[in-house]
This record gives structure tokens, sequence and C-alpha cells, in this order.
């Protein structure tokens, strides 16, 4: 069983892997217009750490870890979710989800891996750099065991962000016309690039608890930075892993559902 | 086509984008709601402000400075450059100039029909605004301040248009101009003032910005919505802001004229 699926899975990557050597110069144009968007990500706190050194609780370097790590999600989104969950939205709204529903493997497991765009995930590399960048600003080096957990968040960051994505796909069976509807998502998902910490001040305090509990943003870039600096709690660490597999499992039961309500739309 | 004509055409056009745009209401809903950026930043820079205040900006003035840049992101934006770019992919822009009415008009019009439901979006964030900081950080005071308001803001839409259609205008030529208009959006972000307000840049950086369009499509409403400037410097902005319109207009106008010669309609 999971050996099928294994093999499916190089299938479908090197289905896509032979896509994307065809339309090489992508990695180019694609990787340019990735750093000019890090650059926005970049740009507010230049002008914020240029008018005073901390802000709650974050130094410059500090922040650009989180920084570094909402690009680096991006990069997974834009390479590996985003293009072939948009995939799916197209499916439904001309009716050729049942070619996929038809074969005999899982629909979700088909359609999650149809396309993967390598090029889009430049941004990962960023995220590296500006790892490496914070890391020289501050002076000195993540501890190994700080680098394991991050690790660890990062499987469960995208666990989280598939599973959040999964729910938005799953309204595409209801609304049919989300194609902006992902477009929303990666909006909501820029709230995800500074320190969790900035929201306390907004609304008394509710914005973290959204961000912390409903649309798990701090959990997916806040977490992970706080690990590689060695000051995420055990707490929160047990919080994140359960959280993301709550998740995870709540977006099956509703893609099941979901599916269920698809009427073949076009014929 | 001649003005008469013209004049007589575009109150059907804009009928019919108008009834388009009501049409797709609940797609225009989620597009409002995808404009976080302001949101983002405004988050942000109340936590700067949270201990002292950033300059002349406390945490209320931030409020009303990014509710502003919502409101007024709402009533400038355009799309016209994807727009084009689809329609010369799919050669679809060959049905827009069989018409006897340059497709510019249409690209227009499609745009302005939007304007009454974006300003039902934009006026509850002002009425918002005008509860949380108060009227005098939220709104203009005086009516020449309403007045050049409206200019600048018509303006910023002028400058944000035509740009879209220069740019859009490009693909006749490239193919595709998607990626150059990512690079104007970036410039657009990090220098119009729509994360941060354009005076907390340096010195130097600031002179560049005042020559560049993108503070004239954004920041200048914005500032004068939140009344940052007197008569004059306001004026003289405004004036600057107009220079960018006719520029623009002049290069879009051209970029198109040759552009379309080079259409080869392929797909259609």
């Amino acid at each position: 069983m999971v050996r099928r699926y294994l093999r499916l899975l190089t299938v479908q990557l090197k289905a896509s892997g032979l896509q994307a050597l065809q339309y090489r110069a992508d990695f180019f144009t694609d990787g340019f217009t990735s750093l000019c968007w890090v650059f926005t990500a970049l740009a507010p706190l230049f002008v914020v750490y240029g008018r005073q050194p901390e802000v709650e609780g974050w130094s410059f370097g500090e922040a650009l870890l989180v920084v570094g790590w909402f690009t680096l999600l991006q990069g997974i989104l834009e390479g590996a979710i985003n293009p072939s969950l948009t995939g799916v939205v197209e499916h439904i709204r001309k009716g050729t989800l049942d070619f996929v529903l038809l074969k005999p493997a899982d629909a979700q497991f088909l359609v999650s891996t149809q396309r993967f765009l390598p090029w889009r995930a430049f941004n990962v590399l960023t995220g590296l750099g500006l790892f490496i960048y914070a890391f020289m600003l501050l002076g000195r080096g993540p501890s190994p065991l700080g680098l394991l957990t991050s690790l660890l968040l990062l499987g469960t960051s995208t666990v989280l962000l598939y599973s959040l994505w999964i729910l938005t796909v799953s309204a595409a069976f209801f609304v049919v016309r989300v194609d902006n509807l992902t477009y929303l998502f990666t909006s909501i998902f820029d709230f995800a690039r500074w320190p969790s910490s900035v929201f306390k001040g907004v609304a008394k305090g509710a914005l973290t608890l959204v961000f912390t509990y409903v649309i798990p943003l701090a959990l997916m870039t806040t977490f992970p930075a706080e690990a590689m600096l060695g000051r995420l709690p055990v707490a929160s660490l047990v919080g994140a892993v359960v959280g993301s597999a709550v998740f995870a499992w709540v977006a099956r039961r509703v893609w099941i559902r979901s599916i269920g309500h698809y009427t073949s739309a076009s014929s | 086509m001649n003005a008469r004509g013209l004049m007589r055409a575009l109150p059907t056009m804009l009928r019919v984008s108008f009834a388009e745009s009501v049409a797709y209401r609940a797609e225009m809903f989620v597009w409002v709601l995808s404009t976080t950026m302001p949101l983002v930043n405004m988050v942000l820079w109340m936590a700067v402000a949270k201990s002292a205040p950033v300059g002349h900006f406390g945490q209320a003035d931030f409020v009303g400075y990014f509710l502003a840049t919502f409101a007024v992101r709402q009533l400038t934006s355009a799309w016209a450059a994807w727009l084009i770019n689809w329609e010369v992919k799919q050669g679809t822009l060959a049905m827009r100039l069989l018409r006897p009415i340059s497709p510019l008009w249409g690209y227009a019009s499609d745009n302005v029909a939007g304007f009454p439901m974006r300003v039902v979006v934009a006026l509850p964030v002002v009425l918002l605004s005008i509860a949380l900081v108060g009227a005098h950080k939220a709104v203009p005071q005086h009516a020449w301040q309403w007045g050049l308001f409206l200019v600048a803001v018509l303006g910023g839409w002028a400058i944000t248009f035509l740009a879209n259609v220069a740019i859009g205008a490009l693909s006749l030529f490239l193919d595709s101009s998607q990626k150059m208009m990512e690079v104007w959006m970036v410039l657009f972000f990090v220098c119009s003032g729509y994360m941060y307000p354009v005076e907390f840049l340096p010195d130097g950086l600031r002179t560049v910005i005042d020559w560049l369009p993108f503070r004239y499509q954004m920041g200048l409403p914005v500032e004068l919505m939140t009344n940052a400037h007197d008569l004059p410097t306001a004026l003289g902005l405004v004036a600057r802001q107009w220079a960018w319109v006719l520029g623009m207009g002049a290069l879009a106008v051209g970029l198109w004229k040759q552009g379309v010669k080079c259409f080869a309609a392929f797909g259609g």
C-alpha cells in the first residue's frame, strides 16, 4: 500500500520535473520575481528597525528569522501545494474531476500531487539565505537541538499549510468559483510575516488567539523561528505537533464529506 | 472614432460594465477581503508605536493612515494589465479590436464601473476609522481638502490604470508581460507609502520617490485624506501627480498604438 503510493508519487514528481525542464528559463525569471517579493517583506522591517532596535522583544536579526520562515513556507506553498490544488478548482468547475475519481487510488492523494512547480520553490533557497544572514547579524549559530526542533516544526507547518489549503479547496465543491478564494488564502498568509507577538496589542489580544488557534499562522513561522533561537517552550512544541495532527484530521474529514457533494458540473 | 460617437457609446459601455460588476459582486468582495496588506502593516506599526510615537505618528495616526490606505486602494486599483495579457494570449483581443472604439475605453469602463461597488466597501472602513481615531485623523476637514483629495484619488487611479495599460501593451511585443507587472507591483509596494508612510524613508530615498510615479498612486491621496499637508504643499504635489498622469497617458497610448500593429491574434 505505502509502496504503491510512493511509486505513484515518483511518477507524478517525474512528470512535473520533466515539464519544469522544458521551461528552464523560468528558473531565472521566477527566481528574480521571488527575490523582488522578498524585498517587499523586508522593506518595512528595514524602515522599522532603522528607527528602533527592538519591537515587542524581537531584534532585527530575530525578526529576520521569522521572515525567513515565511519565505521558505511561501516557497513550499507556491512550489508544491498551490499548483496542485488550483488544479482541483479547475477540475471541479469543468467537471473533469470525474477522471480523477475513477482512478483506483485515493483522490486526495492524486489531486494533491498532480503538479509541482520546482522553479517556484526558489523561495526556499531565499529563506535559507535569510537564515544565514540573520544568524550572522545575531553573531551566533542555532543550537543543534533548536535546529532539530525547527526541522520537526517545518514538518508540522507544511502539514498545517496543506490542511488549511484542503479546507479552502473543499469550499470549491459548494461555491464553485473559488480561484480568487485561493488568492485570499495567500493574502491571509501574509499576516505570518511578522513575529506573532506584534498582534498582542491589537483588539485586546483577540488577534493572537485567532492566529494561534483558528488560522494557526503563529505556529507556522514564529514557532520555528523561536525554536531556532532555542527559546520555544516545550508546551508550545507539543501544541504545534498535536495541533497540526488535529488540523490534518479535520481537513481529511471535510474533504471526504465535500467530495460527496461533487456533481460533475459540466455534462 | 470621433468624440461624439465616443460620448454616445460610453454611457452604454458603463451600464454594461456596471451590470457585470453587480453580477460578480461575490467575487469582487473576495478581492476586497484579500487586500490585507494595509492591515498586516498596520498591526506592525501599532506594535512599534506602542511605547512611544514614531515621528509624529502615534498608534491612532497609524490606524487612521492604514485604514485610509485600505480605502484608497479600493478606489484606485486597476487590473487591466492582467486582462490585456490574458486577452493577448487567448487571442480574444481580436473581438475588442473589431469594435469601432478603442479597446482602451473598454478597459477603462470596466474599471470605472466598479467604482460604486468599491465605494460601498470603502465607506464602512472610513466610518470605522472615524469611530476609532476621530474625524480629524481619518477624513479631510475642509472643503478644499475634500476637493484636492478627490482630485488626487482620480489622479491615483489614472496613473495606476495607465501604467497597467502601458505594461499590458508590452505583452503585444513580448508575448507576456506578467513578470514585468509583478516587478512594477513590488516597486509600488515599496515606494508608494502602501506599507509605511513615505516620510519614514531616509531623505535621499525620498527625493527619488518624489520623482517616481508610485507615491502619487497611493501615498498622496492617503496623506490628503489624513490631512498631512497644508494647501501650498498639497497643490504642488497634486500638480506633480497630474504631470505623471499626462506622461503615463502618452506612454500608454503610444505603446498601445505601436503594439496593436504587431498583434497576431493567435489562438482565437
